[in-house]
């Protein structure tokens, strides 16, 4: 088990024996430009300062100059391991501003393209961090196996990334005649590849010694600093946008919400685990009964907001994403914020990293699952 | 003592679950058909993207090198950072009336973030998202295409 040392020091005066080190902004564990200040004394961690804006793209400005469906395919940009859940955000806030009701078609597809897409960023996150912990033969079996759920992106909307795949209105195409097929057959697949996982990493000895009490969030602090997500639940916090404030189909099924209690990284990583089994069973509730219909409700020309402020949350693969428009009326909002999970997730990072050794920083990051772009926007 | 027999335990618990972890890595080892790694320049020529890939933009021509495009410019107006630009030309038809047709069709692939919203919104279905891929090349300039072949026209029976 990691050691916690009680003797960190919290002036901000740098000691004689403390020195400062960058970790960043290029380094393969901070998983993108994200630079992290850190006082040391030894290995131990005194203060971690997350420096930001390295990656700072200005989305939120670029969205004033552009039109609504046109702002939808910059939300991929943003965070990329969730890009279908940014752009459904955006396409819900829309239609509830125009009080458009989509076709049922469109809401089951749009929550069995969420689940495969937290699937695909779950998978992503666990091979990442178990490369951050020293275990690369994990970066291999989980990109292989993602590679899976590209291909059924790719098939259905021609992308496999940048998804751009909701539009206000629907989806841009019918799912491929295969979808169904497909994903049926990759559940198959990753019911028996998930255990494997488990044997690989969850269950060894030295990976558990690295995060079992390593990094404890508390329910409070988690509340206080807007941690939402696995990382929130992981503490206790239950925070599920798709449970309290449901959208899309989610009314519709039966799923639970996955709570950790510890708040430690193992138990983040335990929660993200658990998501992964319940992806897979609400994949399977829907798969079978996507309705007939349209997969699009025509829209006019030129979408134009009425004058006001829409809010819209869904549950990306890191937590809560919003949307909040603020429209003048015109063809092009007046002001675009996007309330970002992995924002208010980073800046717990000092209160919970210090008195740790440096590695153990690592494992931290590792299990928040960090995707810059999100943060920086 | 007790410590020291949870220390040698801990020890024996590791190895096992080392060698567990390794029964699974040890299992792909002996299995390479198993393995789905595709080698890619060697397989260019048996490669198939799924049909509704998207590459680049295209607009296919006929035979007799005719294209649908009208020139209406919503491609142009749909996308988000300026890739398509649309140089139209007037020119005097049989019937002795002036018309607006289409005299250059820019594409700037460098610009193109692929999110198919020109496609969505041509009417004609003049332009169509390609399968080519390998878009590296030495020359930025070599980013910008015309799309309308030399010489081309619009086809018979596209509405205006």
């Amino acid at each position: 088990m990691a050691e916690f040392s009680e003797k960190y020091i919290v002036t901000d005066e740098i000691k004689a024996d403390e020195y400062l080190v960058n970790i960043g902004p290029q380094h393969p564990s901070t998983h993108g430009v994200l630079r992290l200040l850190t006082r040391l004394e030894g290995e131990i961690v005194h203060n971690v300062e997350p420096h930001i804006g390295y990656i700072h793209s200005g989305i939120e400005k670029m969205t004033e100059a552009l039109s609504y469906p046109q702002i939808v395919h910059l939300t991929d940009r943003m965070d990329y391991l969730s890009a279908h859940m940014n752009n459904e955000a955006v396409c819900l806030c829309v239609e509830n501003a125009l009080q458009v009701e989509v076709p049922e078609r469109v809401k089951y597809i749009r929550t069995i393209f969420d689940e495969l897409q937290r699937l695909a960023s779950h998978q992503l996150w666990w091979c990442a961090s178990g490369m951050d912990l020293g275990a690369l033969t994990a970066f291999f079996y989980g990109l292989r196996d993602r590679e899976d759920i590209l291909d059924i992106f790719e098939e259905t909307c021609g992308a496999r990334l940048t998804l751009n795949y909701s539009v206000p209105g629907g989806v841009m195409f019918d799912i491929h005649p295969n979808f169904q097929k497909s994903v049926k057959a990759f559940i198959t697949k990753f019911r028996k590849k998930l255990p494997e996982y488990d044997k690989l990493l969850t269950d060894n000895i030295i990976f558990q010694n690295r995060t079992k009490g390593v990094g404890v969030l508390s329910k409070e602090d988690a509340i206080a600093f807007g941690v939402t997500g696995p990382t929130g639940r992981a503490s206790g916090f239950s925070c599920d946008v798709r449970k309290h404030h449901p959208y899309s189909a989610y009314p519709y099924i039966k799923f639970d919400e996955k709570m950790g209690t510890d708040g430690d990284s193992f138990m983040r990583w335990k929660v993200r685990m658990d998501e992964m089994w319940e992806s897979m069973n609400i994949i399977e509730q829907l798969i079978d009964n996507i309705p007939e219909g349209d997969f699009a409700v025509k829209m006019k020309g030129v979408i134009k907001l009425p004058e006001g402020e829409f809010y819209q949350r869904v549950e990306s693969a890191r937590g809560e994403f919003g949307v909040y428009i603020v429209s003048d009326g015109k063809k092009n909002p007046y002001r675009v914020k996007f309330r970002s999970p992995g924002f208010s997730n980073l800046f717990t990072i000092n209160h919970i990293a210090k008195g740790w050794k440096i590695a153990d920083l690592v494992a931290i990051m590792a299990t928040f699952d960090l995707v810059i772009p999100d943060i920086d926007r | 003592m007790k410590s020291f027999f949870n220390y040698i335990a801990e020890i024996f618990s590791g190895v096992w679950t080392l060698l567990t972890g390794m029964k699974v890595t040890a299992k792909y080892f002996f299995t390479p058909w198993k393995n789905v790694t595709q080698q890619y320049p060697e397989n260019r020529d048996t490669l198939v993207m799924y049909d509704r890939f998207r590459g680049e933009v295209i607009m296919p021509h006929n035979d007799n090198n005719e294209h649908k495009c009208t020139g209406c410019g919503l491609c142009e107006n749909a996308c988000p950072n300026g890739s398509i630009e649309i140089i139209s030309k007037s020119i005097v038809n049989e019937e002795g009336k002036k018309k607006r047709i289409i005299d250059q069709h820019i594409y700037h692939l460098g610009m193109c973030t692929f999110c198919n919203l020109c496609v969505r919104a041509c009417p004609s279905d003049a332009i169509v998202m390609g399968q080519k891929f390998e878009h590296a090349h030495w020359d930025r300039s070599s980013f910008t295409k015309v799309l309308n072949l030399p010489g081309s026209k619009i086809m018979e029976g596209i509405k205006e």
